[in-house]
């Protein structure tokens, strides 16, 4: 019952300083939140467009798995493919192209966003741009043609029709698609962003599992509604009603999975509404007066670029410090 | 369901599990006269004491063995009869090993009491003397001397004197059981340390978690129209000083200032009892009251033991550690420290001790920081952890500086969180520390 208890070596017991919990978070189980989050908008993509898509998803998540493992050896580091992220990155991208797209390109894109999109400033953590998005738009400049190419969603028919988007048919066309078939989801678009219901669905269970912060995509639809809003009132038969552009294109699935990767968006609470906004009003003037019908891409990676600066003047207020 | 809930709060914060249940409801214990004391002589913030004491020499419990030095300083009391065994250096509970008084214990239970007085005529300088008399510091972690804080300054206008019974670190259970047991002396503490600076308003802070006591204290402190008891949300760190004085007054107390600065003193609720005691009763301050909790003890308990046990003795009392565990800390798991040697003592501050295991602490593999802003969200202090902590890796200390590091009050929000697991608040400690050395070179020079 002395001092002496103390050179018992029988104890083998860790030293560090505090604190000495840790909350169930950590990177891979964030990771496969996310790919789960995504399944409804895969089984809406296999309803609408059919099997083949579930093709496109495994190349495109096997190349993104593949690049990322390779550079990681190339650069003798440990290679960290189980973390989930390569497997998000090939799922976004496949998810943003059209349906029945080429697999060889689909392979190309999955390259891209990992190589130059993620591996090219340091691996996960370090890039700027959203590497989903940065190998879309690779393929965007590359392939114009395939990537504007809509297959109308069908049930039955194993022929494949071509199909305008809603936003497409509202800018060229000016025929409005009805808002109904937009929630539900068959309509023309990419294979997983035309649902979005789907969309919702994950994106929601994201928010509440505390993965999303719903800041980034509550500041996108304040803002779309706002700036969308805007013009609407100026001319309601020239430019669309606010519901139009929040269920068209890629403007829920930017706003739920893209927007709000936690790597290329500000880390400060002011400023995920900052860049939220910002998002909505570049995507509102592609939408309007660009050449394309849609924007939401660009809008992202326009945003993305900006992240540092948002962070560095959106600091907190120091508690107690009166500015 | 709760009983009572709360929306009084600050920013930020985060919910870990509680873990209270395991020793909630378990009463104190008194555990029995350890074979040996081993009592630092500084066991408080400010100059050690001086021993009055040598090799070979008998004592008494409550006899004064060592003197304050100086204002900032409490005397030490031997807490048990026996004979001086040696004056020497010995392991703290802080991990360094200080100047200590060593005594063996004899068979004994005496101790020797000063003249009780009576709460209701009892003037200010008397309740100062006397908790000056006993030693007492704060129990709140920090251990300040409490007759300093309790003592009125010229130039100082306190108008609120809180008591924090939010007790929001993890495991810990045993202000809560000093709530329920001891619910009047609480309250007649807060009123002699009310008495004592001349502050009209006294507020008791509770989190939302603890109905019992909150219904206990209202129930007592209806009778008094000048105390409150302010139901808070559960949310660490709620018993923080600046989070406790947001959540009550709503008064931020700015970076670099105290409680003080903003009219208000943060009293514990061990300190309020040990006011108590040291005025109604004529007690020093000989004991602890202890937490001893986690998965990896065998029995836990509310313990009050003689300060100078032995951290070993306590577990051993406690049944032992169990298999699995892996790591044994002394105070609550948001802030304590890891101990490496168990013959470190108890001392005046010390509020529990934790067996925990590697279940418990979910400590998992670091990654890169994925900037998430989580640590920004949950940081109290409006800081950026990520940022801080980056800047100390890349030895920007001057980046570190002006991005406020040295206001972290280390509460570990940020480290529970990260989702990366990197060691956020390890690091800035780091920082802050070199920080703070160049600020003290940049003064001097």
């Amino acid at each position: 019952m002395t001092t002496t208890t103390t050179e018992n070596p029988v104890y083998k017991l860790e030293l560090a300083s505090s604190p000495h919990l840790h909350s169930r978070w950590n990177t891979k189980q964030a990771m496969w939140l996310v790919v789960l989050a995504l399944l409804p908008a895969v089984i809406s993509a296999v309803i609408f467009f059919g099997f083949y898509q579930l093709l496109i998803i495994t190349v495109a998540i096997g190349f993104a798995v593949g690049t990322e493992a390779v550079i990681k050896l190339i650069r003798k580091q440990k290679v960290t493919i189980t973390d989930g992220s390569g497997i998000i990155t090939g799922l976004l991208l496949a998810l943003i192209l059209p349906p029945d797209f080429n697999l060889a390109f689909t392979a190309l894109g999955s390259i891209v966003a990992i190589g130059l999109g993620k591996e090219i400033f340091g691996g996960l953590g370090f890039n700027i741009f959203n590497p989903a998005l940065v190998g879309r738009a690779f393929l965007q400049a590359a392939f114009p043609v395939p990537m504007t190419t809509w297959t109308k969603p069908n049930f039955t028919e194993v022929d494949s029709i071509t199909t305008a988007t809603p936003l497409s048919a509202f800018k060229f066309d000016s025929v409005a698609t009805e808002l109904s078939s937009m929630f539900i989801g068959n309509i023309g678009g990419s294979i997983g962003e035309t649902s979005a219901i789907a969309i919702l669905l994950g994106g929601l269970f994201l928010i509440f599992a505390g993965v999303v912060n719903y800041r980034v995509p509550a500041a996108m639809v304040i803002g779309a509604v706002i700036f969308g809003g805007v013009f609407w009132l100026i001319d309601p038969a020239l430019y669309p009603n606010p519901l139009f552009h929040l269920t068209a294109g890629g403007f829920l699935f930017g706003a739920l999975f893209m927007a709000t990767d936690w790597v290329t968006s500000p880390m400060t609470l002011k400023g995920m509404w900052i860049f939220g906004l910002g998002i909505s009003l570049v995507l509102i003037i592609i939408r309007l007066f660009g050449g394309l019908p849609e924007g939401v891409m660009y809008a992202i990676l326009f945003m993305n670029a900006f992240v540092p600066l948002i962070n560095r003047y959106t600091r907190p207020r120091v508690f107690g410090e009166v500015k | 369901m709760k009983l009572f809930t709360s929306t009084k709060t600050f920013q930020g914060g985060v919910h870990p599990a509680e873990y209270k249940e395991l020793s909630e409801n378990l009463s104190f214990e008194i555990m029995p006269n350890p074979k040996q004391v081993i009592l630092p002589l500084a066991q408080h913030i400010g100059k050690p004491s001086n021993p009055l004491v040598k090799k070979g020499d008998d004592v008494k419990a409550g006899q004064i063995i060592a003197e304050a030095d100086g204002f900032i300083s409490v005397p030490i009391h031997s807490s048990v009869s026996g004979k001086v065994k040696k004056i020497s250096i010995e392991i703290t509970p802080s991990g360094f090993p200080k100047d200590s008084i060593i005594i063996d214990a004899a068979d004994s239970n005496e101790i020797e009491l000063q003249q009780p007085l009576n709460p209701d005529t009892v003037n200010p300088e008397e309740i100062q003397a006397r908790v000056k008399w006993a030693g007492i510091v704060g129990q709140g972690g920090a251990a300040f001397p409490t007759f300093v804080k309790i003592t009125p300054q010229p130039n100082q206008k306190i108008d609120a004197i809180i008591l924090n019974g939010c007790e929001c670190e993890p495991y810990l259970t045993r202000d809560y059981r000093f709530m329920i047991e001891r619910t009047e002396e609480v309250i007649e503490g807060l009123r002699l340390i009310m008495k004592s600076l001349g502050v009209g308003k006294g507020y008791i802070g509770i989190e939302d978690n603890k109905p019992e006591a909150i219904k206990k204290l209202k129930e007592v402190a209806e009778n008094y129209d000048n105390i409150e008891v302010e139901v808070l949300e559960t949310k660490y760190p709620q018993g923080a000083e600046k989070m406790l004085i947001k959540a009550i007054l709503n008064r931020e107390v700015p970076p670099g200032k105290l409680p003080l600065d903003v009219g208000a003193v943060i009293q514990n609720i061990g300190t309020a009892l040990a006011v108590y005691d040291a005025v109604v009763k004529g007690e020093p301050q000989i004991t602890a009251a202890l937490t001893v909790s986690g998965n990896g003890i065998k029995e836990p308990k509310n313990l009050i033991v003689r300060i100078g046990t032995p951290i070993a003795d306590v577990i051993e009392y406690c049944g032992g550690i169990t298999e699995d565990a892996s790591k044994v800390v002394i105070g609550g798991p948001m802030m304590g420290v890891a101990q490496f040697d168990f013959s470190a003592p108890v001392t005046k501050a010390t509020s529990g001790i934790l067996v925990l295991t590697k279940v418990e602490k979910n400590l998992q593999e670091e990654t890169t920081c994925l900037r998430c802003g989580k640590c920004i969200e949950v940081c109290p202090l409006g800081l950026i952890p990520t940022k801080l902590s980056r800047f100390t890796q890349l030895d920007r200390l001057e980046d570190a500086e002006s991005y406020n590091i040295s206001v972290c009050m280390e509460c570990g929000s940020c480290t529970f969180t990260c989702p990366a697991n990197i060691p956020l608040v390890q690091w800035i400690r780091l920082g802050k520390q070199r920080v703070i050395a160049i600020q003290r070179e940049r003064k001097s020079a």
